[in-house]
């Protein structure tokens, strides 16, 4: 049994220890929104967060996890900027496809996070993770950047 | 994809009945494949286009496949014009598989080839402008008045003297009236709505919050989790197998060959990958163990240099001799799709027929394909269609659809199959790969007097299993984006060479023919610019008299990018403009190139001439994501074979643009009131030449294969 406290739930898990976090949320929590994409860390369809700090859930055991806040695309509109991203990406109309998109919002998130005004080179570094076979990468720069403008102004 | 055009008539006659709560229905009635798509009785059900709540919401039922290019967005617009709704109460459903829903240019429900607007700028706008019709005869029958004496605007029906209905107030009333037999439509300056910007995808919030449902995301009570172990070669399959560890792992409930594998059936996606890692198979690998990359150049250059079955011929190619002449192969690699979803399935086999939940792009074709699978009638197949996380052609091909139907049919379970990202890359069905020699030549003068082209590929009429190459042998797909060459050239002959390496299935990809031949056409008319000593935008303008809207985007691109002016130091331009799937689309890159020959891309300037839009946001928007997906390929992009194995497997070796390498990207629409072109892949082709052509005039260096990078 692992204890994981997601978007401030305990849940208490049935599963190895050396099981996937992505695997944990979405076949056993069902939190479908935190998404498969490569299963080695090179593309960050599946990024969630573990006490704030952006990880790939497909390469981190659950075991990492244990007694860690993780926080999944369904509870980090809670967070002040989390909320800021995800409004910012409707006004922005950023999704196409829409798959790799809560793995953008939550490296976005974390970002945002951390720097309240994020430069070109920060969103380069923050978000190269991150692929987006839509191409809406342009879309994704002006959003943070819409988002960080409104969070301040909050 | 072409097939038979369905009976455009059948469409004509719209009906409509009343819902089961209240409200209008506005559809198509179509007894037998109705019957045949939904089990039904005798009585025949009327597919629903449209439906009008009495609380005012109305819902468009939508049979095309949503993956990103917006047509859940596009397809409720065409209807709200038409209809005069009120779009915040517009919302839209996904219809299941059902004849009625057919591709008007397919003849089957199906979604690709850019077709969606094209296929449904009428229909779905006759509907919207039925339903239209029915709401002011039921409120003029209401207020004793004449039709005539009553408009619409945003979901209310008002009369002349002030007196308003809402649509909601009006649907049952409307419910009980005959359709009109025929409607007018709204002439294009009425629009309210179409070539607007501003309007929203219908599909942002859920996808921005983690709700959007993907095939991925489906789970069924007791369900099973598949994956496959495939053979590491096209046309393998397993001598022996021992599956005692695999069956070992906790979770793992059976193991079972089908034809494409050995498949671990488990409790999720974990024990199965885990079970499949710990399979212990002899691979049988049959006739392809040697197939090499290097082999499959030389065959398909072979083939060029042969030539074949000739699919265009103008003047005389052959006895024409030019004052220069120029000769160059050019080669393009197979290539994956990788959509950001990797490809999966859920079905479920059932005494009463078969349910499948997947993100795919052919509801109609796999309804067919399955009921064979299973032995079952047609009509015993639903398909719920899921979001698709990607598509670009590959999820037209029924692979995971049969896979999972024949796992479920085994275990009588339902079945989840999921393609590892290495099952995906390695999964074949891919872009072919193409060599292509080209001679061209120039007058004393510097105009052009000659082009040839002698293309080697794979056939993906014949791969696609529901096509065949034409009699004269020319597969359309091989040839497009070469044989229909725009550029007035007196002595004009192209070739094709059907050749099939190692078995390996060839697929659409992304404006297929396209991706590699306006690579070839585009690099080697600028080739031939050089070698008559002309710009390479004045050359193909003076090429493109017959072409007004291919020169009319080409000049606007050249404008917006400014191409005559100085760029800062080490950058250079490139530009090529390329007609497919009913659009034209010019692109200027801009490009410095760094010692070790690698390209940045610093700005893409695009025109793209699509007719009338629906939605010019997502217009642009698909010309970007084109244009990323080409710049990706362009640059990176190639599956290489060797020892029959594919040598890529996930994104550190099939690599993909990322943030830090996205150029700004410019997208112009040529003004228009034409018919509507396609969207969804004119913007891919030009890029591959765009860039190729800045990164010659950077270097002197012309790069007639890709790979950019090698």
């Amino acid at each position: 049994m692992v204890s994981l406290v997601v978007n401030g739930k305990i849940r208490e898990i049935d599963a190895a220890p050396d099981t996937p976090l992505l695997w944990v949320l979405r076949d056993s929590l069902r939190l479908t929104g935190t998404k498969f994409g490569c299963g080695i860390a090179q593309c960050g369809a599946c990024t969630v967060h573990l006490d704030g700090e952006p990880v790939r859930s497909c390469a981190t055991p659950v075991s990492a996890a244990a007694g860690k806040k993780v926080t999944t695309i369904e509870g980090i509109g809670a967070t002040r900027a989390g909320k800021a991203v995800q409004a910012a990406w409707i006004r922005h109309d950023v999704p196409q496809c829409g798959y790799c998109q809560s793995g953008q919002i939550m490296s976005a998130s974390a970002l945002l996070a951390k720097k309240r005004a994020p430069s070109d080179a920060d969103i380069d570094a923050a978000m190269s993770g991150n692929v987006c076979r839509c191409g809406t990468y342009n879309q994704i720069r002006a959003a943070i950047k819409d988002a960080a403008a409104s969070a301040k102004g909050a | 994809m072409r097939a038979k055009p369905m009976n455009a008539s059948r469409r004509e006659f719209l009906k409509a009945s009343a819902m089961a709560g209240g409200g209008l229905i506005v559809g198509f009635t179509l007894p037998g494949a109705t019957r045949l798509a939904q089990g039904a009785a005798k009585e025949a059900r009327m597919s629903a286009y449209l439906r009008i709540a009495p609380n005012n919401e109305i819902t468009v039922v939508c049979g095309l496949s949503e993956m990103g290019q917006g047509v859940h967005t596009a397809i409720p617009m065409l209807v709200a014009e038409e209809l005069d709704a009120d779009w915040s109460r517009v919302r839209v459903e996904q219809a299941g598989v059902d004849q009625a829903f057919a591709n008007p240019i397919f003849g089957m429900q199906a979604t690709g080839g850019s077709t969606s607007v094209r296929g449904h700028w009428e229909p779905m706008r006759k509907a919207g402008a039925t339903a239209r019709a029915m709401l002011i005869a039921a409120a003029a029958e209401i207020w004793k008045a004449d039709p005539a004496e009553c408009r619409t605007e945003r979901g209310m029906v008002i009369h002349a003297s002030g007196k308003k209905l809402s649509y909601g107030q009006l649907a049952d009333k409307a419910a009980k009236l005959a359709p009109p037999k025929d409607v007018k439509l709204k002439d294009p300056t009425q629009f309210n709505l179409l070539g607007k910007s501003g309007t929203q995808r219908l599909d942002t919030v859920a996808k921005s919050t983690g709700k959007a449902k993907f095939g991925l995301d489906v789970y069924l009570p007791g369900m099973l989790t598949a994956v496959i172990a495939y053979p590491p070669v096209p046309g393998g399959k397993a001598a022996s197998v021992n599956d005692a560890k695999a069956k070992a792992v906790p979770g793992v409930r059976r193991v079972v060959q089908i034809p494409s594998g050995v498949a671990v059936l488990a409790d999720g996606y974990w024990a199965a990958k885990l079970g499949r890692d710990a399979l212990e198979i002899q691979w049988d690998h049959g006739a392809n163990a040697s197939l090499s990359s290097e082999g499959i150049s030389k065959m398909l250059s072979a083939g060029a240099a042969a030539g074949g079955a000739v699919g265009r011929n103008e003047g005389d190619a052959k006895a024409e001799t030019p004052a220069k002449k120029i000769e160059a192969e050019y080669e393009a690699p197979y290539l994956s799709h990788s959509c950001m979803e990797p490809l999966n399935c859920t079905a479920w086999v059932r005494k009463d027929g078969v349910e499948i939940w997947a993100g795919t792009q052919s509801q109609g074709p796999a309804q067919g394909i399955l009921a064979q699978v299973a032995g079952v009638a047609p009509g015993k197949v639903k398909v719920n269609t899921m979001y698709l996380g990607g598509g670009f052609g590959r999820r037209f091909a029924p692979d995971p659809v049969i896979g999972a139907t024949v796992l479920s049919k085994i275990t009588g379970k339902p079945v989840k199959l999921v393609y590892s990202r290495e099952d995906d890359t390695r999964g074949y069905f891919y872009r072919p790969a193409s060599v292509t020699r080209m001679t061209g030549g120039v007058d004393a003068d510097g105009r052009a007097t000659l082009f040839t082209a002698s293309v080697a590929c794979p056939s993906i009429m014949e791969g696609s299993h529901f096509m065949k190459l034409p009699p004269d042998g020319v597969d359309e797909f091989g040839v497009e984006g070469i044989r229909d060459c725009p550029y007035d050239i007196p002595n004009l002959r192209v070739e094709y060479s059907r050749q099939e390496p190692g078995g390996i299935q060839v697929w659409f990809w992304r404006s297929v023919g396209h991706s590699q031949n306006s690579f070839f056409l585009e690099s080697f008319i600028d080739e031939l610019a050089y070698a008559a000593g002309k710009d390479p935008f004045e050359f193909r303008r003076s090429l493109l008299g017959k072409q007004p809207r291919c020169k009319g985007a080409l000049e606007l691109a050249a404008e917006k990018a400014g191409w005559s002016k100085p760029l800062p130091a080490g950058v250079h331009r490139g530009i090529a403009v390329v007609f497919s799937f009913g659009s034209w689309c010019a692109q200027v890159a801009e490009v410095s190139v760094a010692a070790d020959g690698a390209p940045k891309v610093h700005r893409v300037v695009a025109a793209v001439d699509c007719g009338m839009t629906v939605n010019p946001d997502i217009v642009r928007r698909q010309i970007e994501s084109a244009i990323v997906y080409g710049l990706t390929a362009a640059l990176y992009g190639k599956i290489t074979f060797k020892d029959g194995r594919v040598e890529q497997s996930n994104f550190h070796d099939y690599r993909m643009l990322r943030m830090n390498e996205m150029p700004k990207v410019e997208v112009h629409i040529v003004p228009s009131t034409e018919a509507p072109g396609g969207i969804g892949e004119p913007g891919t082709p030009p890029i591959a030449p765009a860039v190729a052509n800045a990164m010659f005039a950077a270097t002197g260096k012309r790069i007639r294969k890709l790979p950019l990078l090698g």
